[in-house]
């Protein structure tokens, strides 16, 4: 038990490491015993379709890295914006409005050629940008909470972005509703080898995004800047740095990278876009996938991964269970999240004990001797 | 003329119910913001009310072989019970456990709807509980008083009236009465409020539970007066609920005003193809739903520096900080 306790005092990063996996085991536990109480009979065997089902085949695979790449953005999207000391609830709507911005590229721009696509997407990283530039600017400049301010702007972006495309997008032309081949995410030889499945390279985009995400905060003055700012404004503010502009910068990225989620999820021929009265969950989900990866990259990877594959897990396990079971697990791991700053101090507080204990011990062991 | 009355009198019939409903979510948001703590969990909250409150009346109700009017009192009673309940899970995390009062609230909101969906579809087999829309009621006597009389008693609803019997109590607990003003004095400064012996903690749980139980009530509210098919869903209202209480800057009569005026533009957006004048001037429902939010971020951009927001909103009570 003591190398225990050694280990997480040298690293106490693995504190939060372990709280993510507790949350995530929580969650299934959760969903596990609802499973059980609904249809005792078939919990055990819906329950391990929805863990192991996805890795099954590769066409299965394929889905899971489909459903993952979005949702590894939006999570990026709020991962980024915690990093700079802001919370970005707002990627929702940010996603709606960079896939308007991709989709009006995507049916109309067919004068693009090959690069259409690289446009189209690029539009909705400007979309979404926008949309979150503007959390941004009434957060620096007019000191409105970012958390009320999104939650705003998602409900103005669901109802403006439906207006919007049923004007410019699918006015007069319902065929139009997706985008013209070429403006589609290309499928690279992803269609070869997980044949059956709508994998495409959006997964790529989204591991370069993330590497990118990586340099830029731990390798440039610039993500040092920001990450100041998150650190303390006032701080920041005294050091030199224009503390306004960077929280404006911090929220251009987040909408950008959620935007750019909103592109990969339309910019495709498989999915049109509903005039929908309810906000797109992926910006929700994003902030389970943040908390979760520790709003490190290489974590949001991973619980965007774990993400995809539960989503095909629960696709998979239909004829056993209702496919919202998925849903109550992520609710349930981001409740026990929520409660991982808890678990931290509570397990620190025993590692700073146990330290204390410690050095008493050489003493006692010489004392038999 | 007697048209644009006629179209008035049918805009408010729809109106005042959702008002109502929307008024005690906004309600519930201020007891929690007054005692500190954020409350964005009012959408998943009203969810669970009127999930509840929709099970009750359809199981039990017909198992029972219940009158109309006792069905609606037991989906209200059940719905803000059930609020009251699903909110202890918000309070204890942002109360008791220092967490992000942003997350725990995400993640109640996320549950609600799950839960309601996957318990129809599998109880029901879809997953829409549609209740029956026979639940108004006529007042006898006072419906006969003009103009007010057909507005207010015919063919209301049970809801309307315990809505603004809440109005009047909160109102009342939050000027008149020391439970009030302990309240409000803990969201200002929870550390200056401890040293005069309130304690904070229970506070917190009063003003958040306190919030879960008008939120539930709210969304039993609407279930039965506007939306008798429920569908797992109250399509974002509790999101309002939370914009009615930013525009009333946390004060109940200003909230009671918007909660009118925000009701007013749902109803609108739903219903202005088959209103004669409204339907004339062209504005797609999207525009009238779009309204209250756009107008909220415009308060809140200008009005920001004079906010009414309790000061240590958001922040988890720490006894050492003085």
């Amino acid at each position: 038990m003591n190398k225990i306790w050694e280990f997480i005092d040298k690293k106490p990063n693995s504190i939060s490491v372990l709280s993510s996996i507790a949350a995530v085991i929580f969650g299934l536990i959760f969903g596990f015993i609802l499973m059980l109480i609904v249809s005792p009979g078939t919990a055990a065997s819906g329950f391990a379709t929805i863990l192991f089902g996805p890795f099954s085949d590769l066409r299965n695979i394929g889905f899971l890295l489909h459903y993952a790449a979005p949702i590894i953005l939006t999570g990026l999207s709020v991962a980024f914006a915690f990093k700079t000391g802001l919370f970005n609830i707002g990627a929702s709507g940010q996603l709606t409005v960079g896939a308007f911005f991709g989709l009006y590229v995507g049916v109309n721009w067919d004068f693009l050629g090959p690069v259409h696509w690289i446009v189209a997407l690029l539009a909705a990283a400007v979309g979404g940008a926008i949309w979150g530039g503007i959390t941004g600017l009434l957060k620096a400049y007019r000191n409105v909470n970012e958390v009320v301010s999104s939650i705003m702007l998602n409900y103005v972006s669901l109802y403006l972005v439906n207006l919007l495309i049923l004007n410019f997008i699918y006015a007069g032309r319902s065929e139009a509703m997706r985008p013209v081949a070429s403006a589609r995410i290309p499928s690279g030889f992803m269609d070869t080898i997980f044949a059956g499945s709508p994998a495409n390279i959006g997964i790529f985009i989204a591991l370069l995004i993330a590497a990118i995400l990586h340099i830029v905060l731990n390798y440039t003055t610039f993500g040092f800047e920001l990450k100041s700012v998150g650190e303390s404004r006032t701080a920041a503010k005294y050091a030199g740095i224009k503390e306004k502009r960077s929280i404006v910068f911090s929220f251009l990225i987040a909408g950008a990278i959620a935007g750019i989620a909103g592109g990969l999820m339309y910019l495709v021929g498989d999915r049109s876009f509903r005039i929908n009265e309810q906000i797109i969950e992926q910006g929700f989900t994003g902030i389970a996938i943040a908390l979760l990866g520790l709003s490190s990259p290489i974590g949001v990877i991973l619980a965007g991964l774990f993400y995809g594959s539960i989503m095909r897990g629960g696709d998979a396990a239909q004829r056993f269970v209702r496919e919202e079971i998925v849903e109550i697990i992520i609710a349930v791991i981001i409740y026990f999240s929520a409660l991982s700053l808890f678990a931290k101090q509570f397990i620190g507080n025993i590692v700073t004990q146990k330290m204390k204990e410690k050095p008493k011990e050489p003493s006692k062991e010489g004392e038999s001797r | 003329m007697s048209a644009l009355i006629s179209d008035l009198s049918f805009i408010l019939s729809y109106a005042v119910p959702v008002m109502i409903a929307l008024m005690l979510v906004s309600l519930g948001g201020l007891f929690s913001e007054s005692s500190g703590v954020i409350n964005i969990a009012l959408d998943g909250i009203m969810i669970m009310g009127g999930f509840i409150g929709a099970l009750l009346v359809l199981y039990v109700g017909d198992a029972l072989d219940m009158p109309t009017q006792l069905r609606v009192v037991m989906a209200l009673v059940g719905g803000a019970v059930a609020g009251m309940l699903f909110s202890a899970a918000h309070a204890f995390a942002s109360i008791h456990m220092n967490a992000n009062q942003i997350i725990s609230a995400t993640a109640l909101n996320l549950f609600a709807p799950a839960l309601a969906v996957f318990t129809a579809r599998t109880v029901g087999g879809t997953e829409r509980i549609n209740i029956s829309d026979t639940y108004r009621l006529n007042i006898p006597l006072l419906d006969d008083i003009p103009v007010l009389g057909p507005l207010l008693f015919e063919r209301a609803y049970l809801s309307t009236f315990v809505g603004i019997a809440v109005l009047v109590i909160v109102t009342f607990i939050f000027y008149k009465t020391r439970l009030g003003l302990r309240l409000r004095s803990t969201g200002e400064n929870p550390q200056a409020s401890e040293s005069l012996g309130i304690d904070v903690y229970r506070m917190r749980y009063f003003g958040v539970m306190a919030s879960g139980f008008l939120g539930g009530l709210g969304g039993a509210a609407y279930l039965i007066s506007f939306d008798n098919r429920f569908n797992g869903d109250f399509l974002g209202l509790g999101f309002l609920g939370l914009a009615i209480m930013i525009s009333g800057q946390w004060k109940p009569i200003r909230i009671f005003i918007f909660a009118f005026l925000f009701a007013l533009m749902r109803v609108i957006a739903n219903l202005h193809d088959s209103i004669g004048v409204l339907g004339n001037i062209g504005l797609s429902s999207e525009f009238y739903r779009l309204l209250p939010y756009a107008f909220t971020l415009i308060i809140l951009a200008f009005f920001s520096k004079e906010s009414q927001a309790p000061a240590s909103l958001g922040e988890p009570y720490d006894q050492e900080k003085r």
